[in-house]
């Protein structure tokens, strides 16, 4: 993405006439009961926060945080289960960031660390890979969390790894899709959503394609959308006006980067290397084929078959509100826990620790509510 | 801390848990009230002389990057501390702490380039201490640098003296420093790299005070970047800051790697900036002083300091909506200087 085409995208000017084409919709339905819009990606809500989105939105809108946030979403035994294989002999565990600090049933990752388990923050799975080749002596376990926008990546990973004959470089598969997930959350019955703004990046790969039972089955409004806070203005436009007219469409607006089909390359590495699986979410319980496992051909690469791992029976921290924060049922200021014993610097539940998580955006840039 | 609690890299990230680590464990053992100030360097009287006394240590990974190397980093960065008290750095002591098996090469370039800072920003080193340690009781080099200088007459910065009305001045652009560590250690290639700013800010602090002597506060926004640093004069003076975020100036390159990792610019650390709050009065005259000097020419008037509400940081997005700026909570990036 060149750099201007950043800037065009949080010109204050169209944002200006996006407020003010919000506002006009939004003022003619007075008198309607109000709207509540579910932005479903992590990386939404915190350009939300960030560009101040909520505060120029005209009253009776509602942004709730949805799902979007791996490592929030990452079950309390997959936790565990990391923090399992950190402990083992000759391993090197590979991780991205935002897991560190996540508190697991007895312990964390960063804990681990501290207590000497050799546990590296990489940016990609390349950068474990390239660990592996480093330290033949070690298994180097990479720690799988995201949607389809880092299943990919990871699979292509494990195929260079075959390819190469290395032997030393497994990953745990904690993969997640999204689309499954949306089933669920407009099918609950605790649930109430009027509209949804749509993963950019996972829609990229996916296509927009994927989306189009939320239109025919569900008839939910809405619209795939990027990350400039111009975007995010612009899906919200979108879903007034779908709303209003009573007719639910499903919109892409992030046609720049996101066609029909996605990336049919992407998906089929991703294929090659994984199989859909029911999988644990945190809030969300077990979604079917909510999940990516590796497939059995290889195997050899799939840490959770080659390592024997004994996780505690896993316990959700009392109190922690996460669950319902990522069906959007609640807020974080309805936590008992939020801002008091939970906190960014000790935090209880995942949803603080991610940079993505919904307690974190609120924790940093909502002031005192 | 809790009886059993380890020391985490957070500990070190200069934000947040830093704060409280420092609050905790390190304020009840050494009280007294100079350290109490909590500014960048301490304020000592001997005789009828101000001194700023400040130390500071570098374990900076890469310890080659684009822009400089951990020695030149060092000198400057304690330069800057002591320039912050609007002090004139006189005399630095520097002590290594090498691995064993470091090429004596590497330490010769680091040494050279730590004799060019001290003599750009006119400061002697007039002491030293080396120790090897075995190889992997320390990563290759790591630095501390301590510094003294002296304090004018009628000189009196420090974070407690924001008043409303107050206006923020920023040398120049954020980021630079840390988004040059992150993508020389990610080994990111580029056709031009982003350089870091590391950079002595004493002679152009003189130069401010030549203009405004009054200038209230001043700060180098290094580890925890912007957002802490604000936070913190926010904190010490008991006033609100407001900025705006159009006026403040990133490189585009930066901006749209920040973006790509994932990283807010106002919590990366730069290492050859300067806050400034200034009365309103003043606030031309000092911008045009940063402007005409090379380490300045970006700067700007970003915001200015309110009433309340006291102790936060609000800032004004470019789309017009308004969000607090918190401190810098966790690691965002570890070592980098
Ligand atoms: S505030 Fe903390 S405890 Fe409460 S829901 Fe969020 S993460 Fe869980």
């Amino acid at each position: 993405m060149s750099i201007k085409h950043l800037e065009e995208y949080r010109d204050p000017e169209l944002a200006r006439r996006l407020i003010d084409r919000i506002q006009s919709i939004s003022s003619k339905s007075v008198g309607t009961k109000s709207v509540r819009l579910m932005e479903v990606c992590g990386t939404h809500t915190v350009s939300i926060f960030r560009s101040g989105i909520r505060s120029v939105l005209p009253d009776g809108i509602s942004l709730v945080s949805g799902p979007g946030c791996p490592v929030c979403v990452t079950d309390q035994s997959d936790i565990d289960a990391f923090i399992a294989i950190s402990r083992m002999d000759h391993v090197i565990v590979a991780t991205f960031g935002d897991l560190i600090r996540v508190p697991g049933t007895d312990s964390s990752l960063q804990s681990e660390r501290a207590g000497g388990r050799d546990i590296r923050v990489v940016y990609s799975a390349l950068d474990a890979l390239n660990i592996a080749k480093q330290h033949p002596d070690k298994r180097v376990v990479f720690l799988g969390v995201g949607f389809e926008t880092t299943a990919p990546t990871i699979a292509a990973s494990i195929l260079t790894a075959n390819f190469a004959g290395l032997t030393n470089y497994l990953v745990y598969s904690a993969h997640k899709t999204v689309p499954p997930a949306l089933e669920v959350l407009v099918n609950a019955p605790d649930v109430h959503i009027d509209g949804l703004i749509l993963p950019g990046h996972v829609s990229v790969i996916l296509g927009s394609n994927a989306y189009m039972f939320l239109k025919t089955v569900h008839r939910k409004p809405c619209v795939i959308a990027g990350f400039e806070p111009v975007d995010i203005l612009h899906a919200v436009s979108s879903l007034l006006s779908q709303i209003h007219a009573g007719k639910p469409e499903l919109d892409n607006a992030y046609p720049r980067a996101v066609t029909p089909e996605g990336n049919p390359k992407a998906i089929s590495v991703m294929d090659a290397v994984f199989e859909p699986v029911d999988a644990a979410w945190r809030g969300l319980g077990t979604i079917p084929r909510g999940g990516l496992k590796i497939r059995e051909a290889y195997a050899r690469f799939d840490a959770a078959i080659q390592f024997d791992i004994q996780v505690p029976e896993p316990v959700i921290p009392n109190g922690c509100a996460c669950g319902d924060i990522l069906k959007g049922i609640k807020i974080p200021p309805e936590c008992a826990l939020y801002k008091k014993r939970c906190t960014p610097v000790d935090p209880v539940g995942p949803c603080m620790v991610s940079s993505e998580g919904t307690c974190a955006a609120y924790y940093r840039y909502v002031s005192n509510l | 801390m809790k009886k059993n609690d380890k020391i985490l890299l957070d500990h070190g990230s200069g934000g947040k848990i830093s704060h409280a680590m420092i609050e905790e464990m390190m304020l009840p053992v050494f009280d007294n009230p100079i350290l109490a100030q909590l500014n960048d360097g301490a304020e000592i009287k001997v005789g009828d002389e101000r001194l700023a006394f400040s130390t500071d240590s570098y374990v900076v990974d890469p310890i080659f990057f684009p822009g400089g190397n951990i020695g030149d980093l060092a000198v400057n960065g304690t330069v800057n501390d002591l320039a912050m008290s609007g002090a004139v750095p006189m005399f630095l002591s520097v002590g290594l702490i090498i691995e064993e098996g470091f090429p004596a090469a590497d330490l010769n370039v680091i040494l050279c380039q730590m004799g060019l800072a001290a003599k750009k920003a006119v400061v002697l080193v007039v002491t030293g201490d080396t120790k090897v340690v075995p190889r992997g009781a320390a990563d290759k080099i790591f630095i501390n640098t301590s510094g003294i200088g002296r304090i004018p007459d009628g000189v009196q910065i420090s974070g407690h003296r924001a008043r409303p009305g107050d206006k923020i001045l920023l040398s120049g652009t954020l980021a630079d420093h840390g988004i040059a560590i992150l993508t020389s250690r990610e080994g990111m290639r580029f056709d031009s790299p982003v350089i870091s700013d590391t950079a002595a800010l004493n002679h152009l602090v003189q130069r401010m005070l030549a203009v405004d002597r009054d200038i209230h506060v001043l700060r180098d926004p290094t580890r925890g970047g912007l957002g802490t640093t604000l936070n913190e004069i926010a904190g010490q003076s008991k006033v609100g800051i407001h900025i705006a975020e159009e006026r403040i100036p990133i490189k585009p390159d930066v901006a749209a790697l920040c973006e790509l990792l994932g990283f807010d610019p106002l919590y990366i650390a730069n290492e050859g900036k300067l806050i400034a709050v200034i009365s309103p009065d003043h606030a031309d005259a000092v911008l045009a002083v940063l402007r005409a000097d090379p380490l300045g020419k970006d700067a700007c008037i970003i915001g200015e300091v309110v009433q309340t509400p006291a102790g936060r940081v609000i800032l004004q997005t470019r789309i017009g909506g308004t969000r607090i700026v918190d401190m810098l909570t966790g690691e965002q990036l570890p070592r980098i200087c």
